[in-house]
């Protein structure tokens, strides 16, 4: 980011000193979200003006300390040393400072000009901490700015700090003063730092600092010697530091980073003596009573499943309920552009027209998500913010950990959809937060399996057709069958392709229950379903162009099109000869037909569309004032002649209708995707999938809720029959000799069946690996097709019915899960065991 | 795999029951964990109450000044310490 004429800051804090709070009160709503090169960490940053000028603030990811040991520091370390903000805002917490000035002393060593924010000023003063900003400013040296970012309180104040201590460097720069008095290490920081002078490629990093970091061995300050200085010159550098290293660590009998530490701890000690008082550690806080009851062994479980029954019935139950609400407008809006669209031919529309409405349709059955998004997100962040997520990680921490997982797997999970209903991309996304690197990747990997929203309509209509009366158990099997795969996989994958990957331990601090605000979830929400629509949007909408592609190239052979073209002057002719001697031939044909005809198929979709009488009406008066000579001919009623007519234009419409659709069939047939579908066939069909099946799983990669789309092309019959897709897919399946052992198949298939594409981006963001996301798509392929395979060739062997095999298989998976799940857990015991028998 | 206590009694976080307050005397963890560890300020000389295990034993939470840590029984038996009942909570 370029300074431009304003001035740089840094917001930098550890975890739950409500920083990022902070940074929305201080920015105000202009803020942008990126990612730090070649890493997944957020890098948020935003604008305000004051009286002087711009200030480009950035929020640095929430970090404990300054050492190299985690992503997160890293990525902050590298921000403060290469970019140099102009002032560091250090955000504490002000009701637990003897932490939190541990980072302070690190930020200062680094000889970053610093305001100091107190924060939390009132979960301070509520638990009876009394501060004297004053005289821990003078010992700091430093501006020092009372704040609560949860309440808005002390911006201003902070703004003027920052322009302030800008304003004063720019005009006498003044090192920050030396705070910590590391005793018998100063001389051999002082060696080092004699080393290190000569070398100019290093000067302009703070030295004592690099002294210091170099002698705690610190990774990253060692590589950046090596790079600046290249390894000929570092080497004797290194190597005088390590013997120092070794000298000194045998005198003092412990580890200099031990040692650092406890220095340290003894300057916080010294600086906050007479600063804090009244801090009544004994105390019980209304946190303590609330955890007693909700951490409660016995409860615990009990309130988690509350909790997560209370996001499911807001999100997805209301949330689907206001889709209803909110679908007509995503109607209206499609008749709107398909009136914007040049208009339907006869029988072969323009591609303009066809590929726009597709990409509409597509567009819309995403943006039917949104209200669900929006909630969804919202009592998420709520979780969040109240303090209750920790929570639910160190509930579930030991089942999620037994199978590779980490307790902070949870929140992923919940968003994909554990029981029903949630989104894979969401879901991904937030494993950014999972500390541990192998559990996370673990965790990208198993999201996908739960059970989008998009999976439930391809699960409905399955079950309509053949289990009409095991529904409720195969529902019970579906939804809870998700996430026993996902344990079983997530282990596997753990113990098998990420077994090299870097783990880290649990060890994370439960924070002070919180009163969300309002703003801060509301910001949230709608943050993250922008984010969803931007991410989601874009890719859905190329894919859609893609499968639109393939599903009308190459096209008819011209000799289809010729008899197709035949038939549609047949139904024409007969149309015009019923209407030879009527009076509304001049009207009815010629040029007038297609407008015609289009005309009572807009009228029909809208009076289907329309909601009672009220709606009727509206939609008879817009017809009428569209064209009032059409208008007889579409409503019911009126004279013999118009009678007649308007017989004879129905006829027409059901056989263009007709014509159309057999053409599309005709066409999807020898389209590329369906000579793909067939190509499939001999590996598909031990899963008794044939092309059909094949096109619209093929087709729902691009996104899932087109199965069912897909499927409704292809199993569609004539027009007269009025039959749903559950009744001509149930009729034309049977008839080809298709079970339920089929939909068991086929259920099983699209249970473990690859994310949709748009989540294999969000895989590509999440693990920044093309080599990742194509393992996320190739996997799952092969794991639900020799699972479905097997199912399907050894129930038709044995001769299962769908429920029995459906049965058979879930609780198999239960069982192995029971089995996997109590081995590693002996492992483990025996383990501690063993090195409790040692200690 | 981190370094064990030595044998002879010493004790770990780990063997501590709900409500025991104990001071941490070392840590035979090394690197992130050790790291992570200290800088939460579970540092040697530092007070500590078990408050609880969670629903199936493990992790555990501490309490610490005003702040509750949790850990995995794997780390807690990496930090020796001793009991603390009848000291006053300072710090040496």
């Amino acid at each position: 980011m370029s300074k431009r004429d304003g001035i740089l800051v840094a917001l930098a804090g550890q975890q739950n000193a409500g920083k990022s709070t902070l940074f929305n009160v201080l920015t105000g709503a202009r803020q942008h979200v990126a990612n730090y090169p070649g890493v997944t960490v957020d890098k948020k940053y935003g604008q305000y003006r004051d009286a002087v000028g711009s200030v480009y603030t950035v929020d640095l990811p929430g970090t404990y300390s300054l050492t190299s040991f985690s992503l997160e520091e890293r990525v902050a370390r590298e921000f403060l040393l290469g970019d140099r903000p102009d002032v560091t805002v250090n955000v504490v917490d002000a009701s637990n400072l003897r932490r939190s000035l541990h980072l302070t002393l690190q930020i200062l060593e680094m000889e970053l000009p610093s305001v100091l924010a107190l924060n939390m000023m009132d979960v301070a003063e509520g638990r009876g901490i009394q501060l004297d900003e004053q005289r821990l400013s003078e010992r700091l040296r430093l501006p020092v700015v009372a704040t609560v970012g949860r309440k808005g309180q002390g911006r201003e104040a902070l703004r003027e700090a920052v322009r302030a201590e800008a304003s004063r460097q720019a005009e006498t720069p003044t090192p920050p003063p030396v705070l910590v008095d590391y005793g018998a290490l100063e001389p051999v920081i002082a060696q080092v730092q004699h080393r290190l002078a000569p070398f100019k490629a290093i000067a302009d990093l703070p030295q004592r600092w690099l002294a210091l970091e170099l002698l705690e061995g610190d990774s990253q300050a060692v590589s950046i010697l090596v790079e600046r200085l290249g390894e000929p010159a570092a080497r004797p550098l290194r190597e005088a530091v390590g013997s120092l290293i070794a000298e000194f660590e045998q005198r003092q009998g412990m580890e200099i980073s031990d040692y650092v530490v406890g220095c340290r701890d003894r300057a916080v000690e010294r600086l906050l003596e007479g600063v804090v008082s009244g801090a009544d550690r004994g105390r019980t806080t209304l946190t303590d009573r609330v955890d007693r009851v909700v951490l409660n062994r016995w409860l615990a479980p009990g309130f988690l499943l509350l909790t997560v029954f209370a996001i499911y019935q807001v999100s997805i139950v209301w949330g689907y309920e206001l889709t209803n609400v909110t679908w007509p407008y995503l109607a209206k809006a499609r008749e709107l552009i398909a009136g914007l669209l040049p208009s339907a031919h006869f029988l072969v529309d323009p591609y303009v027209r066809s590929l726009g409405l597709w990409l509409v349709d597509s567009a819309n059955t995403l943006l039917n998500y949104v209200p669900i998004f929006i909630i969804l997100f919202a009592c998420i962040a709520i979780v969040e913010d109240s303090g209750y997520m920790a929570r639910i990680a160190f509930i579930l921490d030991k089942v999620l950990h037994r199978f590779g997982l980490h307790g902070q797997s949870t929140l992923p999970l919940i968003l994909g959809g554990v029981f029903a209903g949630g989104c894979a991309v969401p879901g991904v996304m937030a494993t950014k937060g999972i500390p541990d690197n192998r559990a996370r990747m673990a965790t990208i990997f198993t999201v996908p399996f739960m059970n989008c929203l998009a999976k439930v309509p391809l699960y409905t209509l399955l079950l309509g057709i053949f289990f009409v009366e095991h529904k409720s158990l195969m529902m019970f099997y579906i939804s809870t069958m998700t996430i026993v795969f996902a344990l079983l996989v997530a282990k596997l994958l753990t113990k098998t392709v990420l077994s090299g990957h870097e783990t880290s331990p649990f060890v994370m601090e439960l924070p002070h229950y919180h009163l969300p605000t309002f703003n801060g979830v509301a910001r949230r929400a709608i943050e993250r379903t922008w984010q969803y629509i931007k991410k989601v949007g874009t890719v859905v909408l190329a894919v859609a162009v893609v499968v639109f592609v393939l599903l009308h190239l190459p096209g008819l052979p011209e000799a289809r099109k010729a008899h197709f073209q035949q038939e549609a002057e047949a139904a024409i002719e007969r149309f015009e000869q019923t209407l030879a001697d009527n009076p509304y031939r001049e009207l009815a044909t010629g040029d007038h037909l297609v407008p015609l005809i289009n005309y009572y198929t807009d009228y029909k979709r809208a009076k289907l569309n329309a909601k009672g009488a009220a709606g009727s009406e509206k939609v008879a008066e817009r017809f009428q004032a569209r064209n009032a000579d059409f208008y007889p001919l579409v409503k019911r009623g009126g004279d013999r002649d118009t009678k007649q007519a308007a017989r004879a234009l129905k006829m027409l419409a059901r056989d263009r209708q007709k014509l159309r659709r057999q053409m599309r069939e005709e066409r999807i047939t020898h389209s590329i995707l369906g000579t793909i579908g067939r190509g499939m066939e001999p590996v598909t069909q031990f899963a008794g999938f044939d092309w059909k099946i094949n096109v619209a799983l093929l087709a729902s990669f691009a996104a899932r809720e087109s199965s069912v789309a897909t499927l409704g092309v292809l199993f569609q019959q004539g027009d007269d029959e009025n039959q749903t897709l559950e009744e001509r897919m149930g009729q034309e399946t049977r008839e080809g000799g298709a079970t339920a052992l089929l939909a068991v198949s086929m259920i099983l298939f699209f249970a473990l069946y690859p994310p949709c594409l748009a989540t294999t981006m969000m895989v590509k963001v999440q693990t920044g690996s093309y080599k990742w996301m194509a393992f996320s798509i190739i996997f799952p392929t092969i794991l639900g097709l020799a699972v479905a395979s097997a199912v399907y060739s050894i129930g038709t062997a044995v001769g299962a019915t769908g429920i029995e095999a459906m049965s058979a298989v879930y609780w198999g998976a239960f069982l192995l899960l029971l089995i996997v799940g109590l081995f590693s857990d002996r492992k483990a015991s025996r383990l501690l065991r063993q090195r409790f028998s040692e200690g | 795999m981190p370094k064990m206590p030595e044998r002879g009694g010493a004790r770990t976080l780990n063997d501590i029951r709900p409500g025991g307050r104990v001071r941490i005397q070392r840590h035979h963890s090394s690197g992130a964990v050790r790291q992570r560890l200290l800088d939460l300020g579970l540092m040697p000389n530092v007070v500590v109450t078990v408050v609880r295990s969670a629903p199936l034993n493990d992790p555990i939470e501490l309490k610490l000044d005003a702040s509750s840590i949790t850990l995995r029984r794997r780390e807690a038996i990496t930090i020796e310490v001793t009991s603390e009942e009848t000291h006053e909570e300072t710090k040496q």
